[in-house]
C-alpha cells in the first residue's frame, strides 16, 4: 500500500455530522485523530491541548472516498496529468485514493511500471494512489501480463480499461488467474464491431448531427459475456463504466445467481444525456458515450438499490487543443475529480435518490470493500482516511481553478451543490478549503 | 451587419420556413442571370471568398464558383490535397489563418460532422456549409426544394420520398429538415441497413419497397450509393441493390401519376437509377444543377448583408448592399 509521510499533531474534527455507514454511524459530534489513526469517535472526544482543531459545524464527516477509475497519464502525457497533479485534483475532491489505470505510455503492465506509480505517488504526498495493471501485455489483448508481480508491487486489479478485452478466451483465463491473487479483473465493456468508429450514443441525436452511433447493444453483448465468464470461472469481474438501462439488468440478472460480479456507474452517465453534445461539443464526448434519459434513470435507480456496486469518476483529462477539433476526432473523456461529489450530491441526493448515507456508501465504503482497499471506515484504530465535506455548499465550475491540469469538463459553468472542505490521509490534511464557513457564504456564480 | 439568415448557413435545420423561403424568393431573380451574355453583377464586388474543400468535389465546387463570381466576389480555391492539412495542421489553425487573412467568407466542404460549425464558431467571416460528413449539404436541400417548387408551386401537403443511403447522407437530413418545414409530407425508402434506426423519430414515413415508394410519393429524390457501403457490408452487391431498389423505367411505369425524379448526382446509372430514368421526361435532375447556382448565388447575397427585397435591383445592378450603390459591371 502507499505510503503517505504523517505528522504526529492530533487532529480534532468537532460539531460535523459523523457518518460512517461501515459501521451505522450517524451522529453528531466530534471525531479525534492520532498518529494517523481514527483514535476515537464520540459526541464530545477528550483531548491533550496540542491539537489542531477544524471546525466541521454544518459538515458531514466521513470516510474518505475513494476512486477505483482514473487516468492519471503519467508515464507518457506529463503534459496532460501528473500522479502529484491528480493526486492533488482527488485530493480537492474529497478523494483520499484512487486507483490509476494502466494505460500510460509505456503501460503499467509490469512490476517496475506498478513500482513507479507507486513512488510517484508517495513523491506527490496527496491522496494514495494504487496501481492498477494490464490485463494483457502492452494492453494488447493477446498474453497474460504477470498479475502476481504485479500484485506484489502493489497493484489491486487489473484492467485493459481504454480498450475492451476482446478475447473471450483471454478474459475467461483472466478471471481464472486472477483468482489466484484475490483481485478483480476489471472490464471496459465495449464490442468493437459494433462501436466501431462511433463517436457518440446510437439514437435521435447521433442520426440529427450526422454522427455515427454507438448503440447499447455495443456494453450489454460484453457485460452478458463477463457475466457468464465470471459465472463460469468463479472469478470477479468488475464492470467499469455502466451506461445503459439494459447493462443495469444484466448485472441484477448476474448478481441474483450470486455470480461474482460488481460494477460501477460515473457522475456523468448519472447526470447527463446525449443532448448534452449539443453543437458537437467535445466536452460531452465520452466513451462509453452520454446515453439517453431512460438509461440515465435506470443507472440512477441502481446506485439505489445497489446493483451498481460504487460510483468512480473515469478522470480523463486531456490537453484542451486535443478536445478543439472536429468531434468525431477529439478523444474520448472528461476530467471528473474534482466534479463527483458536486455532481452527485446534485442528481442524486438532492433529487431524493440517494441520501447522504448511501453517497458515502458508495463512494467511499463500497470501493475499499470491492477493491479491498484500506479506508472505507472511520471505526478506531483505521488509518484516519476523511472526506469532510459541505452538503449544502453551491459553488460554480471553473475549469480554471480546477487543480487538476485537465479542463476538459461539461460542467463548466454549472452550479453545483456539495463540496470537499478537508481531506485528510493517514492523518494528514492533504487539502483543506480556506474558510469553509466563509465560503458557504459566498453566492454561487451564475 | 446581421443578415436575414444570421452569420452562417450552416444547416436547414436551424432555419425557420420564412428563412428557407426568404432564400428561396431571392434564387429567383438570380435565375435570369446565368441566362445573360455578360452573366454577372456587382453585388459582392470587394468581397473575399475562400472556397475551402477538405473532401473532393466536383459539381457543388464549381456551383459555389459560378455564384461567387456571378456575383463579382473575389474568390480562391483550397483543396486539400494541396493543403497544409497534409502537413497535419488542424481546422482551429486553419481557421485562425483564414481569420487573419481578413476573408469575409468561408464556404467549407469537410469529411467531418459539425466541422463548418466548429469553423463559424471560431471566426468572425461568415461560413457556408458546403457539405460536413454526413450531417448536412444545405445548399443541396435549397436546390431541390427549389426545384420542386418550380414544378409544384405551393409544396404544402406534397410528398416526397428519399430512396437509398439515408444513413450516410448530408443530403437526405437537408431534404428531411427542408421540405419538413415547407409542409412536404416526407419518406424514406431504402434497405433498413441504410437508414438510421431512430429515423421515425425524424417524422417520416419509412417505406420498405420501392414499389410502394413510386406508389406514394410525388417526388423521388435518388441518392447515390456509395461503392464503399457494400465493402463495408451494408449491402450485398450493387447488383442486388439495382434489383430491389433501383429507379428503373417498368418500375416507374406503375406510378398512378407523374412523378418527378431527382439526385443530387454523381448518379450510378444502372445501380440506383436507370439511364432512361435519369434521362427520361420525369427527370429534373439537370435542373437542379441550373438552380444550384441560383440559390447559391441567394446565400451568398443574403449572407453578405444583402436585402431582399432589392435582389431583383441587385440583379440589375441598382440594389444596395452594406450601404454600397451598386452598378451593371462592366
Amino acid at each position: 500500500m502507499p505510503e503517505l509521510t504523517r505528522e504526529s499533531k492530533p487532529l480534532l474534527l468537532t460539531g460535523g455530522r459523523i457518518l460512517d455507514p461501515s459501521q451505522n454511524l450517524d451522529e453528531s459530534g466530534d471525531l479525534l485523530v492520532q498518529n494517523g489513526k481514527v483514535e476515537a469517535v464520540s459526541g464530545r472526544v477528550g483531548h491533550a491541548d496540542d491539537v489542531e482543531v477544524i471546525d466541521c459545524s454544518g459538515c458531514i464527516v466521513s470516510p474518505g472516498f475513494i476512486d477505483v477509475h482514473c487516468h492519471l497519464r503519467e508515464p507518457g502525457r506529463e503534459d496532460v496529468e501528473t500522479i502529484a497533479t491528480g493526486a492533488r485534483a482527488a485530493a480537492a475532491g474529497g478523494f483520499t485514493a484512487v486507483c490509476a489505470m494502466p494505460n500510460t505510455d509505456p503501460v503499467t503492465d509490469n512490476q517496475a511500471a506498478v513500482g513507479f506509480v507507486i513512488r510517484q505517488a508517495n513523491r506527490a504526498a496527496a491522496a494514495r494512489v494504487y496501481a492498477i495493471g494490464a490485463i494483457s501485455v502492452g494492453q494488447r489483448g493477446e498474453t497474460l501480463a504477470e498479475f502476481g508481480e504485479m500484485v506484489g508491487a502493489g497493484a489491486v486489479a487489473v484492467s485493459d480499461d481504454g480498450r475492451p478485452m476482446v478475447s473471450a478466451q483471454l478474459m475467461r483465463t483472466a478471471l481464472e488467474y486472477a483468482r489466484t491473487f484475490g483481485i478483480p479483473v476489471i472490464d471496459h465493456c465495449e464490442e468493437p464491431t459494433l462501436a466501431h468508429g462511433g463517436a457518440m450514443n446510437e439514437g435521435i441525436v447521433s442520426a440529427r448531427l450526422g454522427l455515427k452511433g454507438i448503440p447499447a447493444e455495443a456494453e450489454e453483448i460484453m457485460v452478458i459475456r463477463d457475466i457468464l465468464l465470471a459465472r463460469r470461472t468463479g472469478g470477479h469481474v468488475h464492470l467499469a463504466h455502466m451506461s445503459t438501462r439494459g447493462s443495469v439488468e444484466l448485472i441484477r440478472w448476474g448478481k441474483e445467481r450470486g455470480i461474482n460480479v460488481t460494477a460501477e456507474v460515473c457522475p456523468h452517465h448519472i447526470s447527463l444525456t446525449e443532448e448534452r453534445v449539443g453543437a458537437y461539443d467535445t466536452n460531452a464526448k465520452m466513451n462509453p458515450p452520454l446515453r439517453t434519459t431512460s438509461d440515465v434513470e435506470a443507472l440512477r435507480e441502481a446506485v439505489r438499490d445497489g446493483t451498481i456496486d460504487l460510483i468512480a469518476t473515469d478522470h480523463a483529462p486531456h490537453h484542451y487543443d486535443e478536445k478543439e477539433r472536429e468531434f468525431a476526432d477529439a478523444p474520448n473523456g472528461i476530467i471528473g475529480l474534482e466534479t463527483a461529489l458536486g455532481v452527485v450530491v446534485t442528481h442524486l441526493v438532492d433529487s431524493g435518490t440517494l441520501d447522504f448515507a448511501m453517497l458515502v456508501e458508495r463512494m467511499s465504503c463500497s470501493p475499499a470493500r470491492v477493491f479491498n482497499l484500506e479506508g472505507g471506515t472511520l471505526r478506531r484504530g483505521a488509518e484516519a482516511d476523511i472526506t469532510v465535506f459541505d452538503p449544502a455548499m453551491k459553488w460554480t465550475v471553473d475549469p480554471s481553478e480546477m487543480l487538476s491540469k485537465g479542463r476538459n469538463t461539461p460542467y463548466a459553468g454549472m452550479t453545483l451543490s456539495g463540496r470537499a472542505v478537508c481531506t485528510i490521509v493517514g492523518g494528514r490534511i492533504v487539502y483543506q478549503m480556506e474558510s469553509p464557513a466563509a465560503a458557504r457564504l459566498q453566492p454561487a456564480r451564475s | 451587419m446581421t443578415s436575414a439568415l444570421g452569420k452562417d448557413l450552416l444547416g436547414l435545420e436551424p432555419l425557420s420556413s420564412e428563412q428557407i423561403l426568404l432564400i428561396l424568393d431571392t434564387a429567383e431573380p438570380f435565375k435570369e442571370i446565368s441566362e445573360r451574355a455578360i452573366k454577372k453583377v456587382p453585388a459582392l464586388r470587394g468581397q473575399t471568398i475562400v472556397n475551402l474543400f477538405f473532401e473532393s468535389s466536383t459539381r457543388t465546387r464549381i456551383s459555389f464558383e459560378f455564384a461567387e463570381k456571378r456575383l463579382s466576389a473575389d474568390t480562391v480555391n483550397v483543396a486539400a490535397s494541396g493543403s497544409s492539412v497534409l502537413k497535419g495542421e488542424t481546422l482551429v489553425d486553419t481557421a485562425r489563418n483564414l481569420e487573419a487573412m481578413r476573408i469575409d467568407m468561408v464556404v467549407m466542404r469537410h469529411g467531418a460532422s459539425g466541422a463548418a460549425q466548429f469553423l463559424a464558431e471560431r471566426i468572425e467571416s461568415n461560413v457556408i456549409n458546403a457539405g460536413d460528413g454526413t450531417h448536412e449539404h444545405p445548399t443541396q436541400g435549397l436546390l431541390d426544394l427549389l426545384t420542386l417548387r418550380d414544378h409544384f408551386g405551393d409544396l404544402k401537403g406534397r410528398r416526397v420520398c428519399i430512396c437509398g443511403d439515408v444513413l450516410h447522407s448530408r443530403v437526405a437530413r437537408s431534404n428531411i429538415w427542408g421540405l419538413q418545414k415547407l409542409g412536404v409530407e416526407v419518406a424514406v425508402c431504402g434497405p433498413r441497413s441504410l437508414l438510421p434506426n431512430a429515423i421515425e423519430e425524424f417524422g417520416v414515413r419509412v417505406i420498405p419497397r420501392i414499389e410502394e415508394a413510386i406508389e406514394w410519393a410525388d417526388a423521388l429524390n435518388v441518392l447515390r450509393l456509395q461503392l464503399e457501403r457494400m465493402t463495408a457490408g451494408y449491402i450485398p452487391s450493387s447488383r442486388e441493390y439495382n434489383r430491389v431498389f433501383g429507379v428503373t423505367r417498368e418500375r416507374l411505369e406503375r406510378a398512378p401519376r407523374d412523378i418527378l425524379i431527382m439526385h443530387p448526382g454523381p448518379m450510378n446509372r444502372g445501380v440506383e437509377i436507370d439511364s432512361d430514368v435519369a434521362d427520361g421526361p420525369h427527370s429534373v435532375i439537370l435542373n437542379q444543377v441550373t438552380n444550384g447556382i441560383a440559390v447559391r448565388m441567394a446565400v451568398l447575397y443574403l449572407l453578405s448583408g444583402g436585402r431582399p427585397e432589392l435582389a431583383e435591383a441587385a440583379k440589375g445592378g441598382t440594389g444596395r448592399r452594406g450601404g454600397a450603390e451598386m452598378t451593371e459591371a462592366a
